[in-house]
């Protein structure tokens, strides 16, 4: 592999994708307006979340638990009727339907057996956890400060967020997608860009001159990359933090690190499915085929810690998932590279084996293609 | 009316170029006419433009008696026009068979199926193509796929032919069989009009009128033998010369005696085979070109030629025999010998997103010329090819013959002492070419170059040193030309070699003459939405789709995979993080509390905090997601009434998850005083219980939510990936043309790419139910046909999404991304899918509730989760109804029915 070759093979790459001016927009797009509707749409969790009571009881007590499910985290709550209120929820209007029963209030301080039922649409699962645990607490409080919780010692729970103090969902929804854009980006970019070679013959034009498989994957490697890697670091000290003002704990060279590595893997992998597709068709599934689950289960959407074990450990092999926890580590909690050194080993030895695979799979794929 | 097509003051740009300035030209009908000229002086512009094809700019044209500068003008024009533009095949269907082709442009024209079938027979009987009706297009040589070019043009009867460089890259005798067709259509339909654009001059002697080009200008129109007068010049080629200006006089031609090459091999190849499966490309061949020798191979479309070729630079490994180039075995052949060859393909493969001073330079530099001598020899090459005026052009906006002189000067910018070239010349006009062979035998003569050409003009054979004639993967015969001449007794070179190839061809049928009945097609009026037409686009669109049974698969059988990989995966179940403790007091009761949090499911205790440092380390690195702090005296300070402060860190950076630790450790904290403190009162309070009920999925398990969600997004992926490749791929590729030039309306051709995608989708939606409940189990309790309502209105949503896309990028990579991008994140985030779509803000918000994802997610969880019935239904079905048109007008409006 020469390097002078690489330079300029990779050269050409750059000013291919300049001669695409809608590809360059999409690009921008999907690095600015993507990012900032992603940030500035998602609420915490538990944010006006839609509520309704059923209050059958209409006592001092029951508006007095009511009125406790306030914004943020919950709508005004909106009374319903008994009647109405399966439809409503079966419409998808609230999450949550809370019923006093009547008497409530008589029962309650009489020490009689009542309870309140707090019906759950189970479908919206992340209000649904949540949101339920809150109610109960909240419901609880009330119910104590009216009976009195002298009893009760005064141990307070004093709960603090670190890294991010108002548990702003907003942080986490940009820099995630910032993430999720690499990702795509990087994939599609390089292999679309050897598939169109190929359908346009310039691949066969390559190789009847002095240049190797390694040398015309490498180009599109690190030129793709290079793109790719300009515009995730514009998005985030343009976008993310001046736009947006979200802080940025860490270092950006850190985070620059992780990132290089993990274009590396992505690019590799870019290369790797355009050698199995025949055309573009098949290459848009095959993305699809690929990039859904790393896009959902690399802890970019759920828990990673909530996966099922054999999904954990095949989801390990993605460097989306190594990636993922660097960049939270390092953008989100300051987190120094001593600290974030597993996952950039885990990058690098995941990007090395998928250039490697890739390599072998081009070089294969190029005989056949002829 | 007596004129095929009438133009006034006709200008066209393409950007600041000038293409055509000024034109003002009248074509007579019932004759043929000849447009010729250099390359890239507007002939295929004009051509495309009499068409209908280009957007007129400047000027009117009038063509058949119809304004072209109106919708409905074009619009019947097209039913009795016909154009067949340049490049072999190009507006072909590789993937589909003869008979298939013609078939789909019949449907075009809306041929009733009576007379389809007689009609294609007839047409594949006259071009000699009846016995490979079940080949498949893409595997037919260049000779066949212009006579199957000219069978799909004359499919509805036109009243003018428009043909750009038809004969371009063509053997001899394929060439002389196309020209006997067309003479014969005139016999037999003397109303016929036939323009062509051609730079070949022996080939105009045969039409009646000449429009000689040169420039964007006309500078004659007149009959041939008008033009010889005018000129005095004994042959078209000469007078067409002395009408140029002089920049284009050729130098006295070099005819100087060559020097005899010198005796050393260059090229050599022993029984050299290839097989591709059962079948033979080249057939055991021995052939020996030696230094400074040109050697002409020459050979019907198809016969091996290419293969050859690619064999000799290495590109292919033999089947069996061998080879050596430059001394050195082929097999091996080594970086070094790259840089003593230059070969050329017979397909431009340069980039097309380089200018041709970016393409020059590029291969200079790759083939490591020093960097000080890399301007200097792209002057050179530019210069050498006539190239100085396009160095700022991208080779897309050349014409074909511009493009030819590229590859050259690229093959030849790192000055090899081999040159292979695949009928370099193919589509180059004359006096480009004549400066290229004076250009050739000087590299031969002085630099002691050897060059191995394949070429189609005999002309051009002449000038060789010694020829090859290849038939069927064996050479025929290899002599000097006029050692050839004189064996088959013929006056030139031309005749020899159409009397060799009769008499090895078996395959090749030559025309039948029979007889060609008038089709009523012209005469049937063209309405503005016809069922045959875009049955003849949907039929061609299933079939494409069918034939590639890897994207078939991987549409059917990728969705199931990812639905069991996102069901199973996706769980919003938080459960077993991780917390320590940093328990400064170390009593009974800081162990207590300590472990009732461990106690419970949600938690898993870690090894304990040491310091505030260790804590802060912990935290940081993501070890732990919550940390509680115990201080000092917690024990005495509870037991003596004072108040206590425990504290709780919880990882902020991912805020879901926190709000989550939140919730469980403020509940836990408040279970934990209860039943320590107020054994009472707990009673009490327990008197008024909270009873949670989760409606829908009462085992608050994830994969019966996380199923009917995951549905939506991948119905909605599939089908817009693959439509929104539909459009911009004929784009690609060419064959979008078709569209351009018939009777199609922007509907019928939507329709048409729109209904196959949808078809597919629902099969995916069938076999996604079918695993939903059978496979993972989620009861299906609501009504199947209202989700079965709502998810083909959905899918059609969804595939019309991706024709919009489609229409509106213009590359294929552009519009995978612009995909991924408009589906992914819209259906994952801001359609319900995790976060309710009232409880989203901002533009999200209102993407949600115009997001079709939207309302398909409240179906598919109501009829999976919530029992729904049909009424219930509809209120969510409703919008996915009105957005098809919405969504159709869109792609219509975006899509254009003409070239700019």
């Amino acid at each position: 592999m020469r390097l002078r070759t690489v330079a300029i093979l990779g050269w050409k790459e750059l000013q291919t994708i300049v001669r695409d001016p809608i590809l360059l927009l999409i690009v921008v797009v999907a690095f600015s307006v993507s990012v900032y509707t992603a940030a500035s749409a998602m609420p915490d969790t538990l944010h006006k979340t839609p509520i309704a009571v059923i209050d059958d009881d209409q006592s001092q007590l029951s508006q007095r638990i009511v009125q406790a499910f306030r914004e943020p985290y919950f709508l005004p709550p909106e009374s319903v009727s008994y009647q109405l209120a399966d439809q409503l929820m079966d419409q998808g209007r609230y999450t949550f339907i809370v019923h006093i029963p009547s008497h409530f209030q008589r029962d309650f301080l009489a020490g009689n057996a009542t309870s309140i039922q707090v019906l759950v649409d189970a479908t919206r699962m992340t209000q649904a956890f949540t949101g339920s645990g809150y109610l109960q607490v909240m419901i609880q409080q009330e119910l104590q400060a009216v009976m009195g919780t002298t009893a009760l010692p005064p141990i307070e729970l004093n709960l603090r967020s670190r890294f991010n103090p108002e548990l702003n969902a907003g942080w986490f929804s940009a820099v995630n997608e910032v993430i999720s854009q690499i990702t795509m980006l990087s994939i599609i970019l390089t292999g679309a860009a050897l598939l169109r070679e190929r359908e346009h013959g310039t691949i066969e034009h390559l190789l009847v001159m002095p240049i190797s498989a390694m040398e015309i994957m490498a180009a599109k490697v690190w030129s793709m990359a290079l793109v790719v890697m300009i515009a995730a670091l514009a998005s985030l000290v343009l976008v993310v933090q001046t736009a947006l003002e979200i802080p940025l704990a860490g270092s950006l060279s850190v985070f620059t690190l992780a990132l290089v590595l993990h274009l590396f893997a992505t690019t590799s992998l870019g290369i790797f499915l355009a050698s199995f597709a025949r055309s573009m068709p098949q290459f848009g599934l095959l993305l699809m085929l690929v990039i859904l689950p790393m896009e959902i289960l690399s802890g970019g959407m759920t828990p990673r810690e909530s996966l099922p074990p054999v999904v954990y450990y095949l989801m390990s092999a993605a460097p989306t998932t190594h990636f993922i926890e660097a960049s939270q580590a390092i953008l989100f909690r300051g987190a120094g590279l001593s600290l974030v050194t597993p996952q950039i080993i885990a990058l690098a030895i995941i990007g090395t084996l998928f250039f490697a695979i890739a390599h072998a799979r081009f070089r294969r794929a190029l005989t056949y293609w002829q | 009316m007596n004129t095929a097509a009438e133009l006034v003051n006709v200008s066209h740009f393409y950007g600041d170029k000038c293409a055509l300035k000024s034109i003002t030209l009248s074509v007579p009908a019932a004759s043929t006419t000849a447009i010729i000229g250099p390359d890239g002086v507007g002939k295929s512009t004009l051509l495309g433009l009499i068409a209908g094809a280009k957007v007129l700019q400047q000027g009117s044209i009038s063509t058949l008696g119809e304004d072209l500068s109106l919708g409905p003008g074009r619009h019947r024009l097209f039913q009795r026009v016909a154009y067949m533009p340049q490049g072999l095949g190009k507006n072909l269907y590789p993937a589909l068979s003869v008979y298939e082709n013609v078939a789909f442009f019949a449907g075009l024209f809306a041929l009733p199926k009576s007379e389809r079938v007689e009609r294609i027979e007839q047409l594949l009987a006259a071009t000699g193509l009846l016995d490979f009706a079940e080949r498949r297009a893409g595997q037919l040589s260049g000779g066949m796929k212009q006579k199957l070019g000219l069978c799909c043009a004359l499919i509805h009867d036109p009243d003018l032919l428009l043909l750009d460089e038809p004969t371009t890259g063509i053997d001899p005798l394929s060439r002389r069989q196309f020209w006997r067709l067309i003479e014969r259509l005139q016999q037999l339909q003397p109303q016929l009009s036939v323009v062509v654009a051609t730079a070949s001059m022996s080939e105009a002697a045969r039409f009646e009128q000449l429009v000689v080009m040169h420039n964007g200008e006309i500078l004659a129109h007149c009959k041939p033998f008008e033009l010889l007068d005018k000129t005095g010049a004994e042959s078209l080629e000469q007078a067409f010369l002395q009408l140029l200006p002089n920049t284009y006089q050729l130098p006295a031609v070099a005819t100087a005696s060559r020097a005899q090459p010198v005796d050393e091999i260059a090229i050599e190849a022993r029984s050299l085979t290839k097989k591709f499966g059962a079948f033979t490309a080249v057939d055991t061949i021995d052939l020996t070109v030696k230094r400074g020798e040109i050697f002409g191979f020459l050979g019907s479309n198809g016969c091996g030629k290419t293969t050859t070729m690619k064999m000799l630079t290495g590109l292919l490994p033999a089947t069996s025999g061998s080879g050596t180039l430059l001394g050195e075995p082929i097999a091996a052949s080594s970086r070094a010998s790259r840089y003593k060859v230059g070969y050329m393909t017979q397909q431009f493969s340069l980039f097309n997103e380089l200018t041709v001073e970016q393409n020059l330079r590029l291969h200079a530099q790759l083939f490591k010329v020093a960097s000080h001598q890399v301007a200097a020899r792209v002057k050179w090459a530019a210069e050498q090819f006539n190239l100085n005026e396009q160095l700022h052009e991208l080779p897309p906006q050349l014409p074909l013959g511009e493009r030819q002189r590229l590859s050259l000067a690229v093959a030849m910018i790192h000055r090899p002492e081999v040159l292979i070239l695949d009928e370099p010349t193919s589509g180059v006009d004359p006096v480009a070419r004549e400066l290229f062979w004076q250009l050739l035998i000087d590299l031969a003569q002085q630099q002691q170059v050897t060059i191995f050409i394949s070429t189609h003009y005999m002309e051009e054979a002449t000038r060789c040193d010694r020829i090859s004639l290849m038939h069927a993967g064996k050479i025929i015969v290899t002599d000097t030309p006029t050692a050839i001449m004189a064996k088959e007794n013929a006056a030139s070179l031309d005749d020899a070699f159409v009397q060799l190839l009769q008499r090895a061809q078996t395959d090749n049928v030559a025309p039948v003459a029979t007889e060609l009945l008038p089709s009523e097609s012209s005469q049937r009026r063209s309405p503005y939405f016809s069922w045959r037409r875009c049955w003849s686009y949907l039929r061609r669109e299933s079939m494409e789709l069918l034939r590639d049974p890897i994207r078939l698969w991987m549409a059917a059988l990728g969705s199931v995979i990812l639905m069991t990989v996102l069901g199973y995966g996706m769980n919003m179940d938080v459960e077993d993080l991780s917390f320590a403790v940093l328990d400064y007091d170390q009593s009974q009761l800081s162990h207590d509390y300590t472990h009732s949090i461990a106690a419970s499911r949600y938690f898993a205790e870690q090894s304990p905090l040491i310091n505030e440092a260790d804590m802060e380390q912990r935290l940081r690195s993501g070890e732990i997601s919550l940390a509680l702090e115990l201080p000092y005296g917690f024990a005495r300070d509870v037991e003596s009434g004072r108040r206590v402060e425990i504290g709780a860190w919880i990882d902020g950076s991912l805020p879901m998850r926190a709000e989550t630790v939140q919730g469980y450790v403020q509940g836990l904290h408040l279970h934990w005083l209860q039943q320590r403190y107020t054994p009472e009162q707990d009673a009490l309070t327990a008197a008024a219980r909270i009873d949670t009920r989760y409606r829908y999925n009462p085992e608050v398990k994830s994969l019966p939510a996380m199923m009917p969600a995951v549905i939506p997004l991948l119905l909605l992926m599939f089908p817009a990936i693959l439509t929104s490749l539909a459009v911009v791929r004929e784009k690609e590729l060419g064959s979008i043309l078709n569209f351009y030039v018939t009777p199609t309306t922007r509907l019928e051709f939507l329709l048409g790419k729109l209904v196959p995608y949808v078809v597919l989708g629902m099969v995916n939606y069938a076999v996604l139910l079918l695993l939903a409940v059978y496979l993972f189990e989620v009861p299906l309790t609501g009504s199947l046909a209202a989700l079965t309502l709502a998810s083909l209105f959905y899918v059609i949503n969804a595939a019309l999404f991706g024709l919009i896309i489609s229409a509106f990028v213009r590359s294929q990579i552009a519009a995978l991304f612009a995909t991924t991008l408009a589906t992914i994140v819209p259906a994952a985030q801001f359609s319900g899918l995790l976060t309710p779509v009232p409880s989203l803000e901002g533009a999200a918000r209102w993407i949600g509730e115009v997001f079709p994802a939207t309302y398909h997610i409240v179906v598919t969880r109501g009829v999976f989760s919530k029992g729904m019935s049909f009424t219930d239904a509809l209120p969510a079905i409703a919008p996915l109804v009105i957005a098809i048109p919405i969504l159709l007008t869109t792609a219509a409006l975006l899509l254009r029915k003409q070239e700019r």
